[in-house]
């Protein structure tokens, strides 16, 4: 039985590969990181550096991949990793990291040291090493398919009372079906607009969509865990359900973790190719707009701006879409200082949220967005991620700013048809 | 003695040690591999990695004002560095007569001066940087003191030894040269060839993805 410390740096060891061997030969040590990380930044704590929050990682490199410190610790001279040296990166890289890759886009020698954190995490998970908040949604998400605790029952609750309520049909399972869409459980029991904007977009473009009742969870708490065997069972659950409905395209939900967990890590978590498509929604609707088929009609006046998730534009390269899907309608859509693939994360991303320990630390960061909101006065905020929408509405409330209304760019838009 | 060890057999291993060094480490880079990226790509890979590093040598508009002083102390550095290297006349001298077998226009004394001073700036004020900044303190090793300390005696002694005060001070500063050439391979001096994979590995990722790093 190995300890908590054998396994962590066991798995530390066999996260060394080609980019993070030339990623840490390669880091100077000047600090820049530190300068685009909105937890150094707002809580002026030099440990939230990025490129300090992979020391663990840097360490098991230093010593076990490079001649100096493979000489090091055959004579003694090396530190060994200790098991203080994963338990005291939790908080660093749990509470203070939403990986949202803003620092991997600063890095002088272009080290992407969100890919490193991400690294780290499966050393810290396999060593125990996981905020509770975390563990537990892993373990719902694991048994139930949901990290809310979701189940079909809720699903199929959820559709009847949508049905009813706003007199749209929700296709569910539907063999043969053009596109699937895939949900965030926080669609179904907070956001349910979404839902019924879906089913009035794709009854408008008239194309053939469906949910699935056997699997519908888009987010992978795999990921935000840094635990790849989890990981890789609820992309199997995804890839079946897509498969077995016969679908063309899956669509990853207002969501960005989900977006690009799926889109872009999922086939290489799996190891193979996908037999369909993923594309964002925003994708899709964009998409349906550049092809004459969503046709919007009326225009929103007020000032608004659009907050990028992370994950959807930095990480996700789904930039234009939004704003030629906003720009449609919006007659007073004003951009934040710094947005687009410099955008500044809502402070949730990468397992934050599901965190509870780490609230006082991600409102404390959501100071620079409201500075962002401060200065344009908007009073409608456009998101396309309800993760970044629920982080962004309780950062607003901790602010005393309720007066600025969050709203999805899908729901906004399906207001807006023709 | 010392003064034909150090022009004689040190001077081969070094260059050696420096090359076969550089070589092993790149091997050991490359020979790890990158699996195929599996997901379909909105772009190509090669003109993110080629982009990211032409794009790395200019700091983002957003965060160029928090790391002005940064970016002015590392370029005056690092290209003064660069200049002394190949156009300070004693190295245009030894290149030609060691290396290439034919000699370009050296330096005027007073560019030489002027350029050493630039970077000895720089160097200085990095590295003071790097001892008060709490993030650079922070994550600041042995091993980037040594090269920072390595390099500022080889500055030094190089233009102790053009100021050709006495052969002993060109012997000195060979010594430290070989030094240095030594220990580059095992240390973090390396970024000077690994910020090409780096920026390559990840323009190529976010290339792939539609976002220009
Ligand atoms: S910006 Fe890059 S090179 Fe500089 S300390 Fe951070 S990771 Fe290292
Ligand atoms: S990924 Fe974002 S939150 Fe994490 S270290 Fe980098 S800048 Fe900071």
């Amino acid at each position: 039985m190995s300890t908590p410390l054998e396994r962590g740096v066991e798995t530390l060891k066999a996260q060394v590969d080609a980019r993070v061997e030339a990623y840490f030969s390669s880091c100077t040590g000047c600090g820049v990181c530190a300068e685009a990380c909105l937890f150094y930044l707002e809580s002026g704590d030099p440990r939230y550096t990025p490129i300090y929050k992979t020391e663990p990682l840097r360490k098991v490199w230093k010593n076990d991949h490079t001649l100096l410190g493979k000489l090091s610790s055959s004579i003694g001279l090396s530190e060994p990793m200790t098991e203080s040296d994963l338990s005291d990166w939790e908080e660093l890289v749990y509470d203070g990291c939403s990986m949202c890759s803003r620092c991997s886009m600063v890095c002088p020698v272009g080290i992407d040291i969100a890919y490193l954190i991400r690294k780290v995490k499966e050393g810290l998970a396999a060593a125990g090493f996981v905020p509770e908040g975390l563990q537990m949604a892993g373990e719902r998400a694991l048994e139930l398919g949901s990290p809310m605790g979701l189940t079909e029952k809720s699903l199929r609750n959820a559709i009847s009372g949508l049905e009813k309520e706003a007199g749209v049909k929700i296709p569910i399972d539907v063999e043969g079906a053009e596109y699937l869409c895939m949900l965030s459980s926080a669609e179904i029991v907070m956001y349910s607009e979404y839902i019924t904007a879906l089913s009035k977009i794709f009854s408008a473009a008239d194309i053939t969509w469906t949910l699935s009742s056997k699997y519908f969870e888009a987010t992978n708490t795999g990921v935000q865990k840094g635990d790849s065997g989890l990981a890789v069972q609820l992309l199997e659950r995804m890839v079946k359900v897509a498969t077995e409905l016969k679908v063309k395209t899956v669509i990853s939900p207002e969501c960005g973790h989900a977006y690009t967990t799926f889109r872009w890590d999922g086939p290489n978590i799996l190891g193979r190719e996908y037999p369909f498509k993923v594309m964002h929604i925003l994708e899709l609707l964009d998409q349906l707009r550049a092809d004459g088929k969503l046709k919007t009609s009326g225009s929103f006046d007020e000032r608004l701006t659009y907050h990028d998730p992370c994950n959807i534009s930095r990480r996700g390269g789904v930039l234009a879409q939004p704003r030629q899907l906003l720009n449609q309608f919006a007659t007073n859509f004003v951009e934040m200082d710094e947005c687009g693939e410099m955008n500044w994360c809502c402070g949730g991303g990468g397992g934050v949220s599901s965190n509870e320990r780490a609230e006082p630390l991600r409102l404390k960061v959501f100071n620079i967005k409201k500075r962002q909101l401060d200065a344009l006065n908007v009073s409608t905020l456009v998101t396309s991620c309800s993760n970044c929408r629920t982080m962004l509405e309780e950062g607003l409330e901790h602010n005393e700013m309720e007066n600025i209304e969050v709203i999805g760019l899908t729901e906004l838009l399906a207001d807006h048809l023709e | 003695m010392f003064e034909q060890l150090v022009d004689g057999i040190l001077w081969d291993i070094a260059l050696v040690i420096f090359f076969v060094g550089i070589l092993w480490r790149i091997i050991d880079v490359l020979r790890r591999g990158t699996r195929r990226d599996l997901s379909v790509p909105r772009n190509s890979g090669v003109p993110g990695a080629i982009m990211a590093n032409i794009r790395g040598f200019f700091p983002r508009r957003e965060i160029a004002p928090r790391v002005r002083m940064k970016v002015i102390a590392g370029y005056m550095f690092h290209l003064g560095l660069l200049i002394l290297l190949f156009f300070a006349a004693p190295h245009v001298k030894f290149i030609a007569e060691h290396i290439t077998g034919f000699s370009w226009a050296a330096m005027p004394y007073w560019a030489f001066i002027v350029t050493a001073q630039v970077a000895f700036a720089g160097l200085i004020l990095l590295w003071i940087h790097r001892l008060l900044h709490p993030v650079t303190r922070l994550i600041s090793r042995r091993d980037d003191h040594v090269g920072a300390i390595l390099v500022f005696l080889v500055m030094l002694t190089g233009c102790m030894a053009l100021a050709e005060i006495s052969s002993e001070l060109r012997v000195f500063h060979r010594f430290t040269v070989e030094l240095l050439m030594i220990y580059f391979p095992f240390s973090a001096l390396m970024h000077a060839i690994m910020f090409v994979p780096s920026r390559a590995y990840s323009g190529a990722t976010f290339g792939r993805r539609g976002v220009n790093l």
